[in-house]
């Protein structure tokens, strides 16, 4: 259990954290979502104590995490930025976290062979392709078998089979009662397999909702109409709150009206319909259109992020 | 949900799961010896402890009859013996630095952070380890030192001296104690700067750089400044002929030493990582 009150956070005059405040529960994945440099990494440092808030408070199972006796045992964290030495082996590197809680070789070389790095556990980390260094993390993270799994990122840089294996895992331990907190900002992979979203944009809370209650919430208005009178159409349906865009000679999308409303008013005028379609956004679409004021960098980075993927 | 996902079974733990200044102490030796880097630094420092008395006891003694008298008399055994300290400082000094901002520089501070959050132990145990293992294998070299230099002096029967006459065996001893010094030293400052280059030039400007500088100043200014400096300071633990007593030299330097971990402990628990 994740829980962040009023916390904040600021580096020199910019504010990377803006009152945030939520709580993850235990026994689902929750997915904490934002555009780049929104805030996630720091938020999750801050969980960490890595940095100090500038204001508020965040705990881990009920502690704030420096105040744990045996903080690997409580929470297992895999950070974006890499947090190995290049000159130490993935097994060296397990080992020496392990020895500070007093963890043995064996629990070491379980996590090496659930990760799948028994053949390279000798080399040093410096020659790790990104997947092999992110299995390396998730290996770091449950160490000491941790009740709270907070993971940023984990699937960048893996392949089509570590993605899959990655979703597999993240619901497995949710689904023996741990918490799992996992930072992204792909909706797609969130919509896969998060139970329940936070949202932050520019630092602040926009949504902590489930998966479902968050495309409902942000879909709802865009309709696909179709006529052969389309611009007439267009000057019955414009009004204050009413958006109306067309791509194509016949074809217009509708925002700030139900399927209703237009039917009843081309009725009403005599405006005959080819199609009249709700058209339910998608998480990517939901999510654009909540972070579309909060996206610090407005190059179009996630779409270009997700066309990558 | 997809409803094609296989439950992957993380295996339990349940055994040991606190974190102590001892366990912590042993993840320090693990991290340490476990980087080339390590074997390198510590394989020179040993290298040029020992081989360079070996190699100025061995041109010394072949140019015993061409050197005039006064320069005889300016030789010393002891000087000969220690001559290795002066330069393995340098890879001792580079190491020390290292074991802290390699760290930073690949991010690997995090993690030790994660796993000891107090952050304290983390520092108390890197310089407890590094000191330990310079001292340990500077002991053994500065006696071999001795030894071997003193055989070759031997050999040709110049510049004899025993491990038992006044001050030989404190000057001797006094080599390992100012390079684990200068290791915990140079350990402090890189915790202190969290930067490898800037670490390194720091300890160089105060190692190298100011000590010769001071000579611009007028001579009564040199002389009551330069015997405090850490440097001066340092070598009087070892040297017959500098300025501060090995005694108040010895504790001089520990007060440096002591100062510049006192920061670096500050900085590390108040700073962000």
């Amino acid at each position: 259990m994740i829980e962040a009150h009023g916390l904040t956070k600021d580096y020199g005059d910019k504010r990377a954290v803006d009152d945030l405040s939520f709580t993850v529960q235990p026994g689902s994945v929750t997915g904490f979502l934002g555009p780049n440099g929104s805030g996630k990494s720091t938020t999750m440092r801050l969980i960490l104590g890595l940095d100090a808030p500038t204001n508020g408070d965040v705990r881990v199972n009920g502690k704030h995490y420096r105040d744990h006796s045996g903080p690997l045992r409580e929470v297992g964290a895999l950070l974006e930025a890499r947090s190995v030495h290049t000159g130490r082996s993935a097994y060296n590197h397990l080992l020496a976290l392990a020895q500070t809680h007093g963890i043995p070789k064996r629990r070491v070389n379980e996590l090496i062979d659930l990760v799948g790095l028994h053949e390279v556990a000798r080399k040093r980390a410096g020659q790790f392709s990104l997947g092999m260094g992110q299995r390396l993390g998730i290996a770091t993270a449950l160490l000491g078998d941790p009740s709270t799994l907070l993971l940023d990122e984990p699937v960048n840089g893996l392949d089509p089979e570590g993605i899959h294996w990655i979703r597999n895992l993240l619901k497995s331990l949710a689904a023996e009662g741990r918490t799992v907190f996992v930072s992204s900002h792909l909706m797609s992979e969130m919509a896969l397999t998060a139970d329940h979203l936070i949202v932050i944009g520019r630092g602040r809370l926009i949504a902590d909702t489930s998966v479902d209650e968050f495309v409902r919430r942000a879909s709802g208005s865009l309709v696909r109409v179709r006529s052969p009178q389309a611009t007439r159409l267009r000057e019955l349906l414009l009004g204050p709150d009413v958006t109306v865009t067309s791509s194509e000679p016949q074809l217009l999308e509708v925002t700030g009206l139900t399927p209703e409303q237009i039917g009843d008013a081309a009725a009403a005028h005599g405006v005959v319909l080819h199609e009249l379609t709700p058209l339910q956004a998608s998480l990517e679409e939901a999510f654009m259109e909540l972070t579309s004021g909060d996206v610090e960098y407005r190059a179009g980075e996630v779409a270009v992020a997700e066309a990558a993927a | 949900m997809s409803s094609a996902s296989a439950h992957i079974a993380v295996p339990r733990y349940s055994g040991a799961s606190r974190v102590t200044q001892a366990r912590a102490a042993l993840s320090e030796w693990t991290k340490l010896h476990s980087l080339r880097s390590t074997r390198w630094s510590v394989g020179v420092a040993t290298v040029l402890t020992i081989g360079l008395p070996l190699l100025f006891a061995t041109i010394v003694a072949s140019h015993w009859g061409h050197m005039a008298p006064r320069e005889r008399a300016d030789r010393h055994p002891l000087d000969i013996a220690l001559a290795g300290v002066n330069l393995s400082q340098l890879p001792i000094a580079v190491l020390g630095v290292l074991v802290i901002t390699g760290e930073y520089s690949t991010g690997m501070i995090r993690a030790s952070f994660t796993a000891v959050p107090k952050r304290l132990p983390v520092l108390w145990a890197k310089l407890g380890v590094y000191a330990l293992v310079t001292f340990a294998l500077m002991v053994p070299s500065v006696i071999l030192a001795f030894i071997g230099s003193q055989a070759i002096l031997r050999h040709h029967h110049i510049l004899e001296i025993s491990f038992t006459h006044p001050g030989v065996t404190r000057a001797v001893l006094g080599g390992a104690v100012y390079l684990t010094l200068i290791a915990v030293m140079a350990l402090a400052i890189g915790a202190m700067l969290r930067n490898t280059a800037g670490g390194i030039a720091t300890f160089a400007a105060i190692f190298f750089v100011i000590p010769p500088l001071l000579n611009i100043l007028p001579a009564s200014w040199n002389n009551a400044i330069s015997p405090y400096l850490p440097d001066s300071a340092g070598r009087s633990i070892f040297s017959l002929t500098h300025g501060l007593a090995p005694g108040p030299g010895f504790a001089l330097f520990c007060g440096y030493a002591a100062l510049a971990i006192a920061i670096a402990a500050v900085l590390l628990v108040r700073r962000d990582t």
